[in-house]
């Protein structure tokens, strides 16, 4: 999970304690925790990115940068990679624009604004392997809702059409996730001063125009925060949904990147090839997290 | 006028909405109170059934697994071990480092902090292999620890803690000083009763979070005896309602958690007054 830059910098109280052994017993167990079950795997995730296991796993040869060459070689990889970038941009823009709409409602009623954040709320919580098996009833050939639906529309039909394995994934996707944005987007809304909407209906008497030049611009710290939100969910929390709804199909389309590398790591015993995805993700969150810094930053204030 | 039609307005879409998150699960509780020759005859229900009692026994008590070792409740149990022990674990540590972090004046600060919040660009599945031959080598696979400790390897509590403990004013502890409160006394009598709502809120976020695990168990746990239920959904045999049944059962204490404890949940993490 990525938060907002602020949340980054060093910070220390202007009123300390001296430093003394009893911060190391503080700190010792989160850093014992980490350094045994996340320092030491990344480090092995590193030598196996740069080996190669003999066929009995006896032994491995450091092989530099072949694991990683092939990789680049494969097909299969360049269609995970595809369908990540598509799936986290339209997860993205659908439920971030519904979790918008519904908050700008939320706080636009007078009445029953804790009723309707109650129904909204919890399907926050539910997991995302437990919505892709729900997804799957309703995607069932045999008595889906959707799957008729959608069959009776456009001749629907996920185990064969790419785009429509897409729309499957894509929906048992943003479920859930709708909440989330939700949620946050309605925390935002309520942060933002009356006196300034006071001020500015004033100055503007069309409420779409007014939501757009003022309301707007003041939410886009949340705004970025839940694009990042959404981005880390579709690239890491969605392993869930695909293994319990398309595995991929058809013809390994529907595979995230996490999901291909846990395919060729478990089913396939390919560690080299798992580990060396593994970097290009790091590689890859490492330059969301930079330009997050970089360029959103720049441009946006935290009130 | 123009207020209420606006009002009204705000108010439909907020139904729409619900009903766009209710009716699927309705849909699939209602159908898991018909008997399985009902859903196969005429697809998925939208009124209750009368098997309710019948089902939902049948799934709690039925052993389950290729080997008809577990049942859905010991699942319950595993998982509610699990989700328990993230908690606090991550949260007891979490809360322990960022103490060190904020209130004590550390050589290496700046490196100290460095090594805690990047981990927190390295999420679970970027190293579930290397991770799954660790807990091999120390013999952990199929036990709780092994289901707990890695997924409590996580830095996001100590983020929100130091957060928090920002906002803490510096007053409290030069007055705690005065009164001669050495470092121990002022983490147990001070800060920690101050940081119950944010306690309570990242108590239930890594409760969930822990509960949701669906990757990891899948991964570690060989023996049925250790399974839970997020990753037993896929495991379960069984007839189509019976399958319903457990999937509502499993979205149960998250979807409990959340609802009951919202206020808190939402105080602490948003930091609202």
């Amino acid at each position: 999970m990525i938060y907002p830059p602020y949340f980054y910098f060093t910070y220390m109280k202007k009123v300390q304690f001296k430093s003394s052994y009893s911060q190391y017993l503080f700190l010792a167990p989160q850093l014992g925790i980490l350094l045994i079950f996340l320092y030491w795997p990344i480090i092995q995730t590193f030598r196996d990115a740069f080996t190669m296991q003999d066929a009995f796993g006896f032994g491995a040869t450091f092989v530099w940068f072949d694991n990683f060459l092939f990789i680049f070689d494969d097909p299969a990889y360049f269609i995970a990679f595809k369908f990540t970038i598509i799936y986290s941009f339209v997860i993205t823009l659908i439920t971030g624009s519904i979790g918008l709409l519904l908050a700008v409602q939320a706080n636009n009623v007078m009445h029953g604004k804790s009723t309707y954040k109650t129904l909204l709320i919890w399907p926050y919580a539910i997991a995302p392997a437990v919505v892709g098996v729900m997804a799957n009833y309703f995607f069932s050939e045999r008595f889906g809702l959707l799957y008729h639906l959608f069959h009776e529309l456009w001749g629907f039909n996920w185990y064969e059409s790419v785009f429509d394995s897409y729309i499957y994934v894509i929906i048992a996707g943003s479920w859930k996730q709708i909440s989330a944005n939700f949620i946050f987007f309605l925390a935002g809304l309520q942060a933002i001063q009356k006196s300034v909407i006071e001020a500015s209906m004033i100055d503007c008497k069309n409420s779409f125009r007014r939501f757009w030049t003022i309301t707007f611009p003041l939410l886009m710290p949340t705004t970025f925060f839940l694009i990042i939100i959404n981005i880390t969910y579709a690239f890491f929390d969605t392993f869930g949904i695909i293994d319990t709804t398309t595995i991929g199909a058809p013809s390994g389309e529907t595979r995230t990147l996490v999901y291909k590398a846990y395919m060729d790591g478990f089913r396939g015993l390919d560690l080299g090839s798992a580990g060396a995805q593994s970097i290009m993700m790091m590689l890859i969150v490492l330059v969301i997290t930079i330009f997050q810094f970089r360029y959103i930053e720049g441009k946006i204030h935290y009130n | 006028m123009t207020r209420f039609i606006t009002s009204s307005f705000s108010h439909l879409i907020l139904l729409i909405g619900i009903l766009i998150m209710v009716f699927p699960v309705w849909m699939i509780f209602a159908s898991s109170t018909h008997t399985s020759s009902m859903i196969n005859m005429s697809g998925l229900q939208m009124f209750l059934g009368d098997s309710f009692y019948e089902n939902y026994l049948r799934v709690l008590l039925y052993q389950g697994g290729f080997f008809k070792e577990i049942t859905a409740l010991k699942m319950f149990f595993n998982s509610f071990i699990m989700a328990t022990g993230v908690a606090i674990l991550s949260v007891v540590t979490s809360l322990m480092a960022a103490y060190a972090l904020v209130y004590y004046r550390i050589k290496h600060a700046t490196f100290l902090f460095w090594i805690i919040f990047i981990t927190i660009l390295v999420p679970l599945e970027l190293r579930i292999f290397p991770t799954y031959s660790v807990m091999a080598e120390l013999n952990l696979v199929n036990s709780y620890f092994g289901l707990i400790v890695p997924i409590s390897a996580s830095a996001i509590a100590t983020l929100f803690f130091r957060q928090f403990y920002k906002t803490v004013p510096d007053e409290l502890l030069e007055s705690a000083k005065l009164d001669g409160a050495n470092t121990w006394r002022f983490f147990v009598d001070f800060l920690i009763p101050l940081s119950k709502t944010m306690i309570v809120a990242m108590l239930i976020f890594m409760f969930v979070f822990g509960y949701n695990q669906y990757l990891w168990p899948l991964l570690v746990t060989t023996s049925e005896q250790y399974w839970t239920v997020v990753m037993g959904l896929k495991m379960m045999s069984g007839s189509i309602v019976h399958r319903f049944a457990f999937v509502m059962m499993s979205m149960v204490p998250p979807i409990l958690i959340i609802i009951v404890l919202q206020k808190h949940f939402i105080k602490g993490v948003f930091q609202d007054k």
